[in-house]
């Protein structure tokens, strides 16, 4: 079974990425198993400036889910170019994915200038959809002038990179978005980031999370992710995605990469099961087999 | 930090709404009191963190309070039950920083993370004095297994139904220990860490989401810059604790 695919050049050795945010920096799976089984690596959310994040309770379950409120926790790039990067490195050596995240075009666009100069940096992944902070991410994600500014904005400064812009599910119109970024000349899209959400206790008549609301992900929300994929791949002829929401099995990648996915997202599921992508990818040849698969590179979009 | 299969081999009441469970399975990841593991809960998205009572080679024992469905649907397993279980995770306790004598200060369930600190401290010939906090004699747990590993043991209840009537801070020594180790409410933490002595290390808690720190659920601030309690800690040492 032909697993390889390639994302704007990058070869990966499988379609499975650990999500951004769900993995950390990568260094903190180590002891879990070999990095180097993965396709590739979303690092963790990372602006400009060094950032605390959102204050705890940050975490609440929920079906098939859980909302999260992390909002950002980062060392700044600095650290991460000269410090976290370098430390995987050691480990790990397949594509990077940098995730970048900002509050104004500026801070995006330098940024992202300084991830895409990093050599140990393969994908440039610009999240304008982290609904977990005032003033950015989601902000920019959200309509589709906002999106063309910001993907225009980095596209200037990060040549000879591909540049992947993560798009979030709370929009109305999710193939406009995509369309205005792909206008703008994005190379590639991730989809979709958390779904926004909140969970009350009754205890303390208080919403779980500190920040009253979070970033709903988990199983529950495939079927949104699988939709919105479809849309942005049927809006984007041609543009490769990476799909993201709700992957737990490589039945699910499957289905991702059907509904116009290049490449496949794990996220939450890995915070259930830290085991989670090395046991999906242990488990897609079979599935491929299942139904008739001998190339994974010939699903994808068919639907 | 490991993941593997556990067969429940009891699972048994110790006081109202607190129970402890004894998984049998590879114990090889668990190195220090004050570690936790992380249960897989059929039907619910999210593990359950619960710290380690105690644990040999063969089997460990975990105590925890029914506090929510997940911990409810626990209650109700029974001898020969598989579990997914995370384990060997969080710092623990450095029983290697007392050198003579330990202050062990613990409130309600706190009392079962620093069991296995207890008696690694006995076993090096530590003197260790336990004081022990809980709302009234019916939820005293554990008070007897600590006396039988050679602790002096006082017992402490709001309501003075056992032992000294007050709290946990009434019944703390003025001096005589070099170190001193507490678990317990966070409250009831900060109290004792601010009339504390001597150096020593507290265990925080917090809602995790993955418990192996991939997430950054559970951060919290110290001194020395965000950390994560289930990874950087749970135990910190107390200059580190911003409260």
């Amino acid at each position: 079974m032909v697993s390889e695919v390639k994302l704007c050049g990058v070869s990966l050795k499988n379609p499975v990425i650990p999500a951004s945010g769900t993995f950390g920096f990568g260094t903190e799976m180590a002891g879990w198993y070999d990095l180097n089984q993965l396709g590739a690596i979303s690092l963790k959310g990372t602006t400009l400036e060094p950032r605390f994040g959102n204050e705890c309770p940050r975490i609440a379950e929920c079906p098939e889910g859980l909302i999260n409120s992390v909002g950002l926790q980062n060392p700044g790039i600095k650290a991460v170019l000269g410090e976290k990067i370098p430390a995987l490195r050691k480990i790990y050596s397949g594509p990077v994915i940098a995730n970048i995240s900002g509050f104004s075009v500026e801070e995006y666009a330098s940024c992202c200038a300084a991830a895409g100069a990093c050599e140990d940096v393969d994908i440039i992944e610009v999240n304008i959809s982290c609904p977990n902070v005032h003033g950015g991410g989601m902000a920019f994600g959200s309509n589709p002038e906002a999106a063309a500014e910001v993907t225009s904005a980095v596209k200037a400064v990060c040549p000879g990179k591909p540049v992947f812009v993560k798009l979030s599910p709370n929009v109305t119109d999710i193939a406009a978005i995509a369309r205005a970024c792909a206008d703008a000349g994005a190379d590639g899209l991730t989809l979709i980031n958390t779904v926004l959400g909140m969970r009350i206790d009754l205890k303390t008549r208080r919403p779980v999370v500190a920040a009253r609301y979070g970033g709903f992900s988990g199983r529950a929300i495939l079927p949104i992710a699988l939709r919105m994929v479809n849309q942005a791949a049927h809006a984007c002829p041609g543009l490769p995605i990476m799909g993201c929401g709700g992957v737990s099995c490589a039945d699910d990648v499957l289905e991702m990469m059907m509904a116009g996915a290049t490449a496949v997202q794990v996220g939450a599921e890995n915070l259930r099961d830290p085991m989670a992508c090395s046991r999906i990818i242990a488990e897609l040849p079979a599935a491929a087999a299942k139904y008739g698969i001998d190339d994974l590179n010939s699903i994808v979009g068919i639907i | 930090m490991k993941q593997a299969c556990y067969t429940i081999e009891s699972n048994l009441p110790l006081a109202p709404g607190v129970y402890r469970m004894c998984l049998v399975g590879d114990t090889s990841a668990i190195t220090a009191g004050g570690q936790f593991v992380d249960v897989a809960i059929g039907g619910f998205f999210l593990r359950r963190p619960i710290a380690v009572q105690k644990w040999d080679s063969r089997s460990m024992h975990i105590v925890y309070k029914v506090v929510g469905k997940g911990t409810e649907v626990m209650s109700r397993m029974t001898p020969g039950q598989s579990l997914d279980v995370l384990t060997g995770l969080g710092n623990g306790f450095d029983a290697g920083a007392c050198k003579a004598s330990a202050l062990i200060v613990s409130g309600g369930l706190g009392a079962s993370p620093v069991f296995s600190l207890a008696k690694s401290l006995v076993e090096a010939g530590r003197k260790v004095e336990v004081i022990m906090g809980f709302n009234s004699a019916a939820d005293v747990i554990l008070a007897d297994e600590f006396k039988a590993l050679g602790a002096s043991v006082d017992v402490v209840t709001m309501d003075g139904s056992c032992g000294l009537k007050g709290l946990v801070t009434d019944a703390m020594p003025s001096d005589g220990y070099d170190y001193f180790y507490t678990c317990g409410p966070k409250v009831m933490m900060k109290a004792v860490c601010a009339k504390a002595s001597a150096p020593g290390e507290a265990s925080l808690e917090e809602r995790m989401g993955c418990g192996c720190g991939i997430c950054y659920g559970c951060t919290c601030h110290t001194a020395s810059g965000p950390k994560r309690v289930c990874a950087d800690g749970p135990v910190f040492k107390k200059e580190e604790i911003i409260w």
